[in-house]
């Protein structure tokens, strides 16, 4: 403490202190003071990785040992974490050679931290990987994009049956709830960011409560309300509805959250310039979150079309290819892999793994498109769009420009011309610099 | 242009009638209004984003009031014992939500077990260690988790899991059977070792939910941790300490709200996650202390599974049962958005 406080005071300001009778603040001669070495926060050394890949060498060598040798010990997750355990050990103990004791720490949780990461990547990556390799089987047929389950009894083959009827019908029902989500979704974010108040911030609460609706129950609502009491026959709509429930707060919390991004300064500029609320929100506040919006809605549709449970209780199970969203079941893409791997049938599970492959290849490209869109925050522009910006203003400029000389032209100059004509002066030169 | 010549042809006085400001004399312009007076557009625009945001919470009450109404039919009839009874008959009228809300709870506890040490692991190592590509890489990566969809996650739990973990499950049971939890056993009390009495247990069901809300937790805790402020991380290393001396001493403590509040956002999810679920367990209606034991339940896989033989009776049953999963839900979350709001520094909201 006395280090930090002698470095800040000046040599004048200790003899005043001395002066008046206090103690004086001893001050370390800066030159002869030694210096440490500097200590690393980032990055990793040489000696570092070779500790890594000596300690890992380590591990696998013991456990190896352990489970062909020494012990009867057996089974795949009981070497990993012998291994694991192992590395640690050896890790540690080579770092403390060099190392005190909390660089030791320090060493051994960066490795577990990465370790959790490497364990989450892994896992990720295996789920989708086993879907799709799986899926292997029944990809490469296709009738089985072509062909509905129709005519495919559960002993059939693999060159007859398909799933159009899954793909037509998860389309319809994501279209459906796209048409409501959408506007719905936009409009009530504008509410909550533009409008304001004592009710748009319940209605936030509101649709902050309503992430937490379990997906069943979403389910089970839309059946009780809709398919017991209305309309008494499943339908395509009637899911529709039910990934609506689902999907509303999801878009309304996303778009929310873009929208109070867009910087207040541009809002401000355009209502300095005399324009209107919903010019404002029309011309300035939508185009500049366009992107963020449309990240918004793609990652809702993500989720929405990988729903099972809520459509589970209201699409109901077909084989048919049904095109009429408000009569009669209509079943989706994540519906069918449940229904077909509940059976025994190994061809019906390799549909299953192939449906499943589709879906998620599907949320897959969803995603990476909402990456592209989204990819930058509000107001950055791609290239090209910043092209045309500036096509467009140079067009502007020209027309300023004629009708300053038109103005210019006039006999009689008037005063208040002479301070318009300067500025456009200024971005003249500047533009052709 | 000169500024004298300016300033020359404002002072000097309008000889055309053109409106120009003179800020001498205030009476020639008329006075300002700083009320600001709609325009049509903007009128129209008001009430259409407020009959929007009406519309939405219209649909959102009526879930609500919904749930409530048709199940209080359910709930007169069991009254208190409804959340005591194990069984689920609505027809004999002897049913009750004990059973499957403790599967709910064991499958939750174990999910959060497995989620949170791995969720707290990646959002400090997306905060503080990962840099540039590979930190963006893990963010996309963690983003991506929570798209894929529930059913692939159940595939893979029915279809790959079920035979990697039970090896696991019997070695558990084999050397810690002496505690209650762990311990599979027959009714008589005698140790079960084949691997068809570990199949379809909470244990599987709680691994597969804890890997779905990672991404949930993951996202909460990495936006609380990056908040924490530069200065006290600046200040940790200056008096020496090394990097996870600095995680301990500053993100950790700053982050706590984001840790407390997103481990219960996915506590939230995970009680709430039907198919994976369904598609997992072997369905009982008794409490099932043996974790790793054959056999639980959860709220919503009893919803999956009955919706469909359900008299009017059994529905509003199902939807009693459904109305208490949504009130924890709710509370859950509510608490959890609280906290994370209340440890934001600052005017920021959300």
């Amino acid at each position: 403490m006395t280090i930090t406080q002698a470095t800040t005071i000046t040599p004048a300001a200790t003899r005043s202190y001395a002066m008046s009778g206090r103690p004086a603040t001893t001050i370390p001669a800066p030159e002869g003071a030694p210096i440490g070495p500097r200590r690393r926060v980032r990055g990793a050394r040489l000696d570092d990785r070779f500790n890594v890949i000596g300690a890992a060498a380590a591990g696998v060598a013991v456990a190896v040992l352990l489970f062909g040798w020494v012990s009867p010990l057996s089974g795949g997750v009981g070497w990993v974490l012998v291994a694991y355990l192992a590395f640690l050990g050896f890790y540690a103990l080579l770092v403390s050679f060099t190392s005190d004791a909390q660089e030791v720490k320090d060493r051994l949780m960066s490795v577990l931290l990465s370790s959790a990461g490497v364990l989450l990547f892994g896992a990720l990556v295996f789920v989708v990987a086993f879907t799709l390799v799986r899926g292997q089987e029944a990809l490469p047929h296709p009738n089985f994009f072509t062909q509905s389950m129709e005519l495919a009894g559960p002993l059939d083959g693999l060159d007859m049956g398909g799933i159009v009827h899954a793909i037509l019908g998860t389309l319809m029902q994501i279209s459906m709830a796209l048409a409501i989500t959408i506007p719905l979704g936009i409009t009530t974010a504008l509410f909550l960011n533009e409008v304001g108040g004592r009710f748009a911030r319940f209605v936030r609460t509101i649709s902050d409560a309503m992430t937490a609706l379990p997906s069943i129950v979403a389910g089970l609502f839309v059946y009780s309300a809709i398919i017991v009491l209305i309309t008494h026959q499943r339908s395509g709509f009637a899911a529709a509805m039910a990934i609506t429930v689902m999907m509303l707060p999801i878009v309304i919390r996303a778009s929310d959250i873009v929208l109070r991004l867009v910087a207040g300064n541009l809002r401000e500029a355009a209502y300095a310039l005399g324009s209107t609320r919903w010019a404002t929100i029309w011309h300035v506040v939508l185009p500049t979150a366009r992107p963020g919006l449309a990240t918004a809605v793609i990652l809702g549709t993500a989720r929405g079309i990988g729903e099972t449970s809520p459509v589970l209780l209201t699409s109901g199970v077909t084989a048919v290819t049904n095109l009429n969203p408000f009569a009669g079941p209509m079943i989706s893409l994540p519906l069918q892999v449940f229904d077909f791997v509940k059976s025994p049938e190994p061809t019906m599970i390799a549909r299953g793994f192939g449906t499943a492959a589709v879906l998620i290849l599907l949320v897959l490209t969803l995603f990476a498109l909402a990456r592209v869109v989204g990819g930058k925050g509000p107001g950055q522009l791609s290239p090209r769009h910043e092209q045309r910006v500036l096509l467009a203003s140079g067009r502007d400029l020209q027309r300023m420009n004629v009708r300053n000389d038109l103005a210019a032209g006039d006999p009689s100059p008037r005063p208040e011309s002479l301070p318009t004509s300067s500025p456009t002066d200024l971005t003249t030169k500047e533009t052709s610099s | 242009m000169t500024l004298a010549s300016l300033v020359a042809a404002l002072n000097e006085p309008p000889d055309t009638g053109a409106p120009v400001l003179d800020p001498a004399s205030p009476d020639s312009s008329p006075r300002r209004l700083l009320v600001s007076r709609p325009s049509r557009s903007d009128s129209l625009f008001r009430s259409v984003a407020f009959s929007a945001g009406g519309i939405t919470v219209a649909i959102m009450l009526a879930v609500g009031v919904f749930l409530s109404i048709r199940a209080s039919d359910a709930l007169g009839v069991a009254g208190v014992n409804f959340l005591f009874e194990q069984d689920w008959s609505p027809e004999s009228k002897k049913f009750g939500i004990a059973s499957v809300l403790f599967g709910t709870i064991t499958i939750a506890v174990i999910a959060m077990c497995v989620a949170v040490p791995l969720a707290l692991g990646t959002a400090l190592l997306i905060s503080e260690i990962a840099q540039g590509l590979m930190k963006s890489t893990l963010v996309t990566l963690v983003d991506l988790m929570a798209a894929v969809p529930s059913v692939v996650f159940g595939l893979w739990g029915v279809f790959f899991l079920q035979a990697n973990v039970i090896p696991v499950a019997t070695w558990i049971s084999l050397y810690f059977g002496w505690i209650p939890l762990f311990r599979v056993a027959d009714a008589s009390g005698h140790a079960l070792t084949e691997a068809s009495a570990f199949t379809s247990s909470a244990f599987i069901a709680g691994i597969v939910v804890g890997l779905m809300v990672v991404p949930t937790q993951t996202s909460v805790m990495r936006e609380a941790f990056s908040q924490a402020p530069i200065g006290e991380r600046e200040a940790a290393f200056a008096l020496g300490s090394t990097r996870w001396g600095m995680i301990r001493s500053v993100v950790l403590p700053f982050g706590r709200g984001g840790i407390i509040g997103g481990t219960m956002l996915g506590l939230g999810r995970a009680l709430g996650e039907t198919i994976a679920v369904y598609m997992i367990i072997s369905p009982i209606f008794t409490i099932n202390w043996q974790v790793l034991k054959t056999g639980t339940n959860s709220v919503s896989a009893l919803i999956a599974l009955r919706y469909g033989e359900s008299s009017s009776f059994g529905l509003s049953a199902l939807m009693a049962a459904g109305l208490v999963l949504f009130l924890i839900t709710l509370i859950i979350n509510f608490t959890a958005s609280s906290i994370v709001a209340r440890s934001r520094s600052g005017a920021e909201s959300d």
